[in-house]
């Protein structure tokens, strides 16, 4: 029922931002520690919205943003160590931020600069998966591969390592997300696939995916899964961390259920209003993931004007980053495409290449000069 | 130099690729207690364990799925379908992630998969056995596709699929895993025919004949036909689809003017029109007469009763040697 929380839903922070204990989880942080999820929260949004207003001012093709799933994603980001691996969908921009990844990395996707600007070696965050679910077997074999290099169960924190695949609530319908979910068991890979059920997959509600709660489906295979408060950015580390421990300590994979709200559309292109009430809406802005976070920190007397003011300075000094660096991003030279398709030279590959190059080469001679490997968007425009 | 059967001399190949690198693994259904299906696999589990030769779970997506995850953690592995009509349900994973994970990431993925797939007709199987799906796999960019049609190859290529940095679909001639032939296991992998060159296996002087997997025995069948009547055919084994190694077939062509290709895919869409639109590219002034095709028909693969005449054989082989030198 969209709106209503549903039963046997973890939850640390009420949407009042009261404090509340849970049997099974809890989280002891630091004040620094608090601050830095807030941080986090404040400034994934704010890369949001800056998107938003880039999309809108031409700059982006395309933007799938993330307002209201911000406490999910930090929460469970915030959950990984450095060895860990993340398989993300396209919207875990939250998820990036906390791996590490420059957002500009992330725009270049929508800009059509490129596939995706971050090493996912380095940041051990894969590229963004744009067919739903396809990222989840990968995730549970990169998993197997932990296991076969014995970095599960040895104790040590520095070594032992776990997997965390992404999937929202459209995607477990895919045939792959149940067979990612019974190899994860078949195998006790060390992985958690975590599940951001944000309502809605485009315009379809998630009564069109399930008929049971979704967590529930991972029963079926073995694996506990868990269902979180996504709103809660206490909750979801708690949760995360906890089902991460136990893949790490050898225990087995864990499904997680994030419980939370996709605020915006599905991506620029796509117009809620055309499917979902206003009324719904304002349910969940009054459960608005940073706003009774806020409160919380408020009420523990963290939150300073001065702490405020520097993050405010700090989200402005992002946004101007995000705007001048999309611009200052380099279009990719036409030739750059054929450079990695393979590893290794392909005949049919190289020739085009060549027979490409000398064909842009062709222009050079042209009165209108210019060099087309620098320039693609100036070579159609160019006659002979 | 043991004469092996087509399916032991990959069984070879495997064993000495997985004795060379810890990292190499094999996936499949039935390969480990049982040896596979068709036996390739065989005696791999008892020898190198079952965390590297795994019986996995009945879903070839997961196969190939999870082998994706495993190479980019640093494994080499090695996917067995069970038959070419089964690997459907892990074309997603093949199509949209293992061919173009390494474009993706700017090349800062690397996915050293090998995909081994029995295929080809001529066994009298049930449905889903028996096809040459290879045109679907070559047709998407980031995948190599390779087929070996001797023992000695089947050795060296299938060492050199797990190799190579770029994913392999390896095609194997069912009709041919009990075909024996002499292996020369004493080389070394830089000594032996790179993965991606064809091979003139016969030569002669009127009709080059393009053939891959199990239709090269049938070309040289044809061409010891063909000479009977004093028609000399050069037989190429194409041996490597994806790259095409057009280079080999065009300096044959130059020489004798005429071209069929033989496989057993439907010729429509498939390799053998790629192949005759390059070599018309390259060799139209050579050319005597039409490139001509010989394969299946654009058909579901016909129930095992039936197979003889959807299948070319020597006689459809003749027939289109005989058009090409009429024209």
């Amino acid at each position: 029922m969209p709106g209503g929380d549903p039963e046997g839903m973890v939850q640390l922070l009420t949407p009042a931002g009261e404090r509340v204990e849970h049997p099974d989880y809890d989280v002891a942080l630091e004040p620094e520690e608090l601050l830095g999820l807030y941080r986090d929260l404040v400034l994934v949004r704010r890369v949001d919205t800056e998107a938003n207003a880039l999309q809108r001012q031409g700059e982006l093709g395309l933007w799938a943003g993330l307002l209201g799933q911000e406490a999910a994603q930090v929460g469970s980001g915030r959950a990984l160590r450095p060895q860990d691996h993340a398989f993300p969908t396209y919207r875990e921009h939250g998820v990036a931020w906390c791996r590490g990844v420059d957002p500009l990395g992330i725009l270049e996707i929508f800009r059509g600069t490129s596939h995706g600007g971050w090493d996912p070696v380095a940041h051990r965050l894969h590229p963004y998966t744009l067919v739903i679910a396809a990222q989840l077997l990968p995730a549970v074999g990169c998993a197997m591969g932990v296991q076969r290099d014995g970095a599960v169960g040895t104790g040590d924190p520095g070594r032992d390592t776990a997997v965390i695949g992404y999937l929202g609530d459209g995607a477990t319908s895919q045939g792959e997300a149940s067979e990612a979910l019974q190899w994860a068991a078949v195998f006790n890979a060390p992985v958690v696939i975590f599940c951001q059920n944000n309502q809605w997959a485009i315009s379809e509600p998630v009564s069109v995916q399930a008929r049971v709660p979704l967590h529930r489906r991972a029963d079926g295979v073995g694996v506990p899964g868990v269902l979180v408060d996504g709103n809660d950015v206490l909750a979801c580390l708690a949760v995360t961390r906890a089902a991460l421990d136990r893949a790490r300590s050898g225990g087995g994979p864990t499904f997680v259920e994030a419980y939370t709200y996709r605020m915006g559309a599905h991506t620029t292109s796509d117009d809620p209003t055309r499917y979902r009430s206003a009324a719904e809406v304002d349910v969940w802005r009054a459960k608005d993931p940073i706003d009774r976070f806020r409160r919380y920190l408020e009420s523990e007397g963290l939150l300073d004007e001065d702490f405020t003011t520097a993050l405010e300075a700090e989200a402005e000094q992002l946004a101007e980053h995000l705007r001048a660096g999309v611009r200052e991003l380099p279009e990719p030279a036409p030739l750059a495409m054929f450079d990695h398709a393979y590893a290794e030279p392909h005949e049919q590959v190289e020739e085009e290449r060549e027979e490409f190059a000398a064909y842009l080469a062709s222009f050079d001679a042209a009165p209108s000069g210019g060099d087309p490997h620098q320039q693609p968007a100036t070579v159609a425009g160019r006659t002979r | 130099m043991p004469n092996l059967p087509l399916a032991k001399a990959i069984n070879a190949g495997l064993r000495t690729a997985m004795e060379r690198d810890p990292k190499v693994l094999l996936m499949g259904e039935d390969i480990g207690r049982l040896g596979g299906v068709f036996r390739v696999t065989e005696g791999l589990q008892k020898d190198f364990g079952e965390a590297r030769v795994l019986d996995t779970p009945l879903a070839e997506a997961g196969i190939v799925g999870t082998a994706i995850g495993l190479a980019l953690r640093g494994y080499r592995p090695v996917c067995e379908i069970q038959f070419n009509g089964f690997v459907y349900p892990a074309f997603n994973q093949i199509v949209t992630q293992l061919a173009k994970l390494r474009a993706r990431s700017q090349g800062r993925l690397e996915l050293p998969v090998v995909l081994r797939i029995p295929f080809g007709g001529g066994i009298g199987s049930v449905e889903h056995h028996s096809e040459s799906p290879e045109a679907l796999f070559a047709h998407v960019s980031g995948l190599r596709v390779v087929t070996p049609a001797t023992s000695a190859d089947a050795y060296w290529m299938i060492q050199q699929a797990i190799a190579s940095p770029d994913p392999v679909v390896f095609f194997e001639p069912e009709r041919r895993y009990w075909d024996k032939g002499q292996v020369e296991t004493d080389a070394t992998l830089a000594d032996v025919a790179p993965l991606h060159r064809a091979r003139v296996v016969r030569r002669g002087e009127h009709v080059t004949v393009a053939a891959y997997g199990p239709t090269v025995r049938l070309a040289l069948e044809a061409a010891e036909a063909a000479a009977e009547d004093g028609t000399q055919l050069e037989v190429v084994d194409l041996r490597t689809i994806s790259p095409l190694d057009v280079g080999t077939v065009a300096e044959s062509v130059r020489r004798t003017g005429r071209l069929v290709v033989v496989h057993e895919a439907p010729t429509f869409g498939g390799v053998g029109g790629e192949l005759a639109a390059r070599i018309t590219e390259r060799c139209f002034y050579s050319l005597e007469a039409p490139v001509l095709r010989v394969g299946g028909f654009h058909l579901p693969y016909p129930a095992a009763r039936v197979e003889e005449h959807y299948l070319p054989g020597v006689d459809r082989v003749l027939d289109a040697v005989d058009r090409s030198l009429a024209a």
